[in-house]
């Protein structure tokens, strides 16, 4: 009977939304009297930053500072349709529709700057800053503040604009069954070390060391908590979380915080992430959704050290102690 | 059913309420005095969202009895800012990234406090310790701890 060290490697490919009866998002962005910027959606942050990364993809489309933009979420009564918060899709796909209603709404503002200039819409630029300026004459400029004055007292005009991203629904091939039911993979692979106790079947994760690949990090502090927090829930799934411990059969499930199993603050294990950044073509600012994949390849990853450790496979989750000492057993009699 | 009187400091400024019998201080707090800084997360003290402190020590609100705080000093999360200047471990939280749906962000941040009020210069494994009746679901802990030293930092440099 003795602690055994293993080590267990898996990579990943992860798609981002999936193919309903299509996979719609939209939005709309305007101007308040003051030159901020709304930015109306459906799609749920749930605490993944999404108004964040909203905010700044709309900023840095009109042209204007992150804090002059507002984001407005979650009423599906009330805002432009949203397939929802799921799928790691909310910052490719709204992300997407963002961009798109921010064009519209920069195209009216630099409209309504070049009646105010008398120059051409076309000759004008933004300077990030909350101005509007004339290419290589920068002398000539006008805020934002008092282009949407303008607009909105003197010239009549709604600085606002209309996004609509949508992958359209995948039919399979008649002959191959071959179809394209996501877009824009992201990739991981992690490597775990684990010691499982041969004598009580407990399974230690010592390291976890991950590294995505996410096309562009939009906000890199809140990726990096994204994925801190993923590797933990992967090693939580991994070895712990089960709401269904002898399916099929229903009893003894975990009905509260007592019964349903996560590994606290003293059950680290010591945690290495590496981002890797390959812009994708169709996401937003080359922005790919690592959201739910941040939990997924240390899974595998542990299971496979389990394997290096004592050599049986458990391929039900989670790996508990149980489990391990049954496969030891089987083992054994063979 | 005839109501009870009860009255205790809440972050510095006196309460009076009528309750019914049996009313826990997290309900009293929430849907009574409207302080929805503590959270109901489990409400059988295995999640500690509701944490608050009682006269200087650590506890679970869902697991007192509001009658039981007669002439209490109860500190909750939302009387730790003065005058619109964060306390340290609410700048903390901030800048180490600790929280994510934010759920478990005041009790953590009460966790946290009764440790520094009694420890300030903890050891990484005083600051586990003194998270382990906390859940969060979101963050992976480390953030948390990181935020929490952080705070033991910039205090005690203050104190220097
Ligand atoms: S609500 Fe009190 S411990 Fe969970
Ligand atoms: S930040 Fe979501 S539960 Fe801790």
């Amino acid at each position: 009977m003795a602690i055994r060290r293993g080590r267990g490697v898996a990579a990943i490919n992860y798609p981002t939304g999936m193919n309903l009866g299509g996979d719609p998002t939209q939005a709309l962005v305007h101007s308040t009297p003051t030159g901020n910027f709304m930015v109306t959606l459906s799609s749920v942050d749930l605490g993944q930053g999404m108004k964040q990364i909203m905010a700044q993809i709309c900023a840095e489309t009109i042209g204007v500072p992150t804090d002059r933009v507002v984001v407005d979420t979650a009423d599906t009564d009330t805002g432009p349709h949203c397939m929802g918060t799921f799928a790691s899709r909310g910052t490719h796909r709204a992300g997407n529709a963002v961009i798109q209603a921010a064009r519209e709404a920069r195209q009216v503002m630099l409209e309504v700057a070049a009646e105010e200039l008398e120059v051409n819409a076309s000759d004008l630029e933004t300077d990030g800053q909350g101005n509007i300026l004339v290419k290589g004459a920068p002398q000539k400029s006008i805020s934002i503040f008092d282009v949407a004055l303008s607009a909105h007292f003197k010239r009549g005009r709604s600085i606002s604009g209309r996004g609509m991203f949508l992958i359209p629904r995948s039919y399979p091939e008649k002959e191959t069954g071959a179809m394209k039911p996501s877009t824009c993979y992201a990739h991981a692979c992690t490597v775990a070390e684990v010691e499982v106790d041969d004598e009580t079947g407990e399974v230690t994760v010592l390291t976890v060391k991950n590294v995505f690949e996410i096309g562009r990090a939009l906000n890199p502090k809140m990726v990096e908590q994204q994925l801190v927090g993923g590797s933990w829930m992967g090693i939580s799934h991994a070895l712990y979380e089960t709401t269904e411990p002898y399916y099929p059969n229903r009893d003894h499930g975990g009905t509260d915080f007592n019964q349903y199993l996560m590994p606290g603050p003293g059950d680290l294990a010591e945690t290495e992430i590496i981002v890797l950044e390959r812009p994708s073509a169709d996401g937003p600012y080359g922005a790919k959704g690592p959201g739910e994949m941040c939990a997924n390849p240390q899974i595998p990853a542990v299971a496979n050290a389990v394997f290096d450790a004592v050599g049986v496979r458990i391929d039900t989750l989670p790996i508990t102690p149980e489990r391990v000492l049954r496969a030891l057993k089987a083992q054994a009699a063979n | 059913m005839a109501k009870i009187p009860v009255q205790f400091t809440l972050n510095g400024s006196e309460k009076a309420e009528f309750i019914d019998s049996g009313t826990t201080l997290l309900q009293a707090l929430r849907d009574k005095i409207g302080d929805t800084s503590p959270k109901g997360g489990c409400h059988q003290g295995t999640c500690g969202a509701c944490s608050v402190i009682i006269d200087g020590e650590l506890r679970l609100s869902c697991l007192t009895l509001a009658e039981t705080c007669n002439g209490a000093t109860i500190t909750t999360t939302s009387g730790l800012a003065e005058g619109g200047v964060l306390h340290p471990l609410q700048r903390a939280f901030l800048d180490t990234f600790a929280t994510q749906c934010g759920f478990c962000t005041p009790g953590m941040i009460m966790a946290a406090k009764a440790l520094l009020d009694h420890t300030p210069n903890p050891s990484r494994d005083e600051v586990v310790e003194a998270l382990s009746g906390n859940i969060c679901r979101c963050t992976g802990y480390e953030p948390i701890i990181q935020a929490v030293l952080t705070a033991a930092r910039a205090n005690s440099q203050n104190a220097a």
